[in-house]
């Protein structure tokens, strides 16, 4: 990486999804005028919506670009491009930036457009995706909206909201489809969005750290209050059904699935690189989204990579502790994964 | 930081510093006197003689820019297009209905102004009339043509030229890919735009053949033509990049010349309004001016804090004036 900046100085950016009605705007309303001390810019796609006269919210109107001569897995928000580096001249009057998608978006060209623009990228990072889902809908949309199933797939954090208007035992239902097709958020439950907002902003959901050591006890949701005494390893077994864990239902969902792999021993970067840049160049149609931290062999840092479709973007994040595991794992979510190949991958990178 | 150039050349004990306290967007002359364009509301007089003299232009960021002799066009945040002379003095020549973002401008023939907000492009008459033309997708770049009263407007996918007082139809020319901004060569032959790819698109107007320059490390984020128009200079790379276009047919199988590597990307060029030399701005700040020919260089300022964001000559090339990213600013006498 040649940024000049150090990822410190760059502005963090939320990412905004929901489907249709799920609260998005509510949840808008309520950053634009709670007391928090934090100014935010907002990219919000329709203006009207807004009831808040702010300069700081810009109209956007979501123009998505094919880059590469028409590469659908390389599309960038050429719109957000245009306004981030807008904001840019007004460095110092904002905190952090937030960006609203329509109910029907796709959120990989958002997060495409942090890595792909190199002066986006520069100055701006993406904090975190997050994504409100209606607690009495999103059942039915996961059957019939894809786009509300990218949307959680993508997601770093999810609202579960308007939880008023459903009982308790289709709340654990929701929840646990949310879960079948990404483990790894972080989900809140929500009524009318009614949520602190440090719970949603400034999560720095893209340190990657947090995302992964969520995962071994991602049924847990231990900061709901929920009891789940179980721990679940997460293989997939190609198995189609609903199965019980004592606690909350474990959905596999037709078509999306995560997928982690670890392993204790250090890998050989020279077999690494070539794998996973082959993978998503292949595969990177269905892998939404991949993320990792890894060990290398002889290396004394930790270096750490993310990704959406075939993109990829990693870095040296720090040296290892002493007192810590170095331990690489990498994540994957993505449509009809091709898990053994993956796995027969990943195990053939070790040094 | 940019190699060590310790046998090089400078001017460095040349430069007048100013003051400006804000990021520098743009700089241009009137005369002798270098007018700088900040990030945020103002355009800064900055005479020799005298202290700098801020003028208050909009109430936001200024998002776009360009001048000739006697004016500079911004267009703002605030939805405005604003005209400031060469006294200072500002006129709003448009407020967007919706108060969109002006995202670019462009000065044309006869005090003629055109800008763009979201999918349209307008334009402001000598007569002071107003046109617009809806565009397909947002309007990445203006430049209006050398001769005749004609704008291109380039956008996704393509870019139209449009003759804003003719009724008939902007021709249309067909490029896969997002254009961002658009120059015509001085001769009016050649429309060429920057990608969101690392890469150049051109037309040749007569009969809309396609040249792709590329090649980049970057996105070109400034372009620049050389004297008579020999020669395209942009940045995009950690060397100038310059494509020639003395033969008929432009650039077409031509190599670019590459002068002036400093392991650092170039940020901004300006072309001697004269000769064949070019003043280079790098994202260090460093600040070289090269000679085409040979690619001898002189060190107009060194390395700095920030990169450098705006150069300008005057008229005949004895002065230049350069802004950085950072506020800081200057202009080194030539003469």
């Amino acid at each position: 990486m040649t940024d000049k900046m150090p990822e410190t100085a760059k502005i963090p950016v939320t990412v905004l999804t929901g489907y249709l009605g799920a609260g998005k705007t509510t949840l808008l309303n309520r950053i634009l005028s709670e007391p928090h001390g934090q100014k935010y810019a907002v990219i919000v796609n329709e203006f009207g919506e807004i009831g808040i006269d702010n300069e700081l919210v810009v109209g956007a109107d979501e123009e998505v670009f094919e880059m590469n001569n028409g590469c659908v897995c390389c599309t960038v928000r050429g719109d957000l491009i245009r306004i981030i580096d807008g904001l840019m001249r007004r460095k110092g009057k904002f905190d952090a930036i937030i960006v609203e998608t329509t109910g029907l978006a796709d959120p990989a060209p958002v997060a495409q457009t942090f890595f792909m623009d190199d002066a986006v990228g520069q100055k701006a990072k993406l904090d975190a995706v997050v994504t409100v889902a209606d607690a009495k809908w999103l059942k039915d949309r996961l059957r019939d909206a894809p786009e509300a199933k990218n949307q959680i797939a993508f997601a770093d954090v999810i609202l579960l909201n308007k939880t008023d208007l459903v009982s308790e035992a289709d709340l654990r239902e929701v929840e646990a489809r949310i879960r079948g097709i990404n483990p790894y958020a972080k989900v809140h439950k929500t009524e009318r969005c009614a949520i602190p907002l440090p719970e949603v902003l400034g999560r720095n959901a893209f340190d990657l750290d947090r995302i992964l050591d969520i995962e071994p006890d991602f049924l847990g949701a231990n900061d709901h209050g929920h009891e789940h005494d179980h721990h679940h390893d997460h293989d997939h077994d190609h198995h189609h059904h609903d199965h019980d864990h004592g606690g909350l239902k474990h959905y596999h969902d037709e078509d999306m699935q995560s997928l982690s792999i670890k392993t204790d021993k250090p890998l050989d970067p020279d077999k690494f690189f070539p794998w996973v840049q082959n993978l998503v160049a292949k595969d990177g149609q269905s892998i939404l989204r991949s993320k990792g931290i890894l060990a290398f062999k002889d290396d004394p840092d930790r270096f750490v990579f993310q990704g959406v479709h075939m993109i990829l973007d990693g870095d040296h994040q720090r040296p290892w502790k002493d007192d810590e595991a170095r331990q690489s794992r990498i994540v994957f979510i993505g449509r009809n994964l091709p898990e053994e190949k993956i796995r027969e991958g990943f195990a053939g990178c070790v040094a | 930081m940019s190699e060590i150039r310790a046998e090089t050349a400078s001017v460095v004990d040349r430069i007048r510093p100013i003051a400006l306290g804000g990021a520098v967007v743009a700089v241009h002359f009137f005369a002798d006197t270098p007018v700088f364009v900040l990030a945020e509301e103002t355009v800064v007089f900055a005479p020799a003689a005298d202290d700098p003299r801020v003028i208050s232009a909009h109430s936001g960021a200024i998002l776009a820019t360009a001048a000739d002799e006697d004016r500079i066009v911004t267009g703002g945040d605030d939805g405005k297009v604003v005209t400031t002379d060469t006294k200072g003095a500002t006129s709003v020549i448009a407020t967007d209905a919706k108060r969109r973002w002006i995202d670019r401008v462009a000065a044309g023939p006869d005090g003629a102004v055109a800008w763009s907000a979201g999918k349209q492009a307008f334009v402001h008459t000598r007569k002071g009339e107003e046109r617009v033309c809806d565009v397909p997708s947002t309007v990445g770049g203006l430049a209006f043509a050398p001769k005749g009263f004609r704008l291109a407007v380039a956008h996704y996918n393509g870019a139209l030229l449009w003759f804003p007082n003719a009724q008939a139809a902007p021709e249309r020319l067909e490029w896969k890919g997002s254009h961002l901004a658009a120059t015509f060569s001085p001769d009016g032959r050649f429309l060429v735009t920057a990608m969101q790819e690392p890469t150049l698109h051109g037309w040749r107007i007569v009969d809309g053949k396609h040249m792709r320059m590329s090649g980049y490390a970057a996105k070109v984020r400034s372009m620049d033509w050389s004297a008579g128009g020999r020669w395209l200079a942009t940045s995009g790379s950690d060397q100038l990049i310059l494509w020639p276009f003395q033969a008929k047919d432009g650039p077409m199988g031509k190599a670019p010349q590459l002068l002036a590597p400093a392991g650092q990307k170039v940020a901004t060029v300006a072309c001697h309004p004269k000769q064949d030399v070019v003043a280079v701005g790098y994202e260090d700040g460093l600040l070289l001016l090269v000679r085409i020919e040979d690619g001898a260089e002189i060190i107009g300022k060194r390395p700095g804090a920030a990169a450098v964001s705006a150069i300008a000559w005057n008229s005949t090339g004895s002065m230049l004036a350069f802004g950085c990213e950072d506020g800081e600013a200057g202009v080194i006498d030539l003469a």
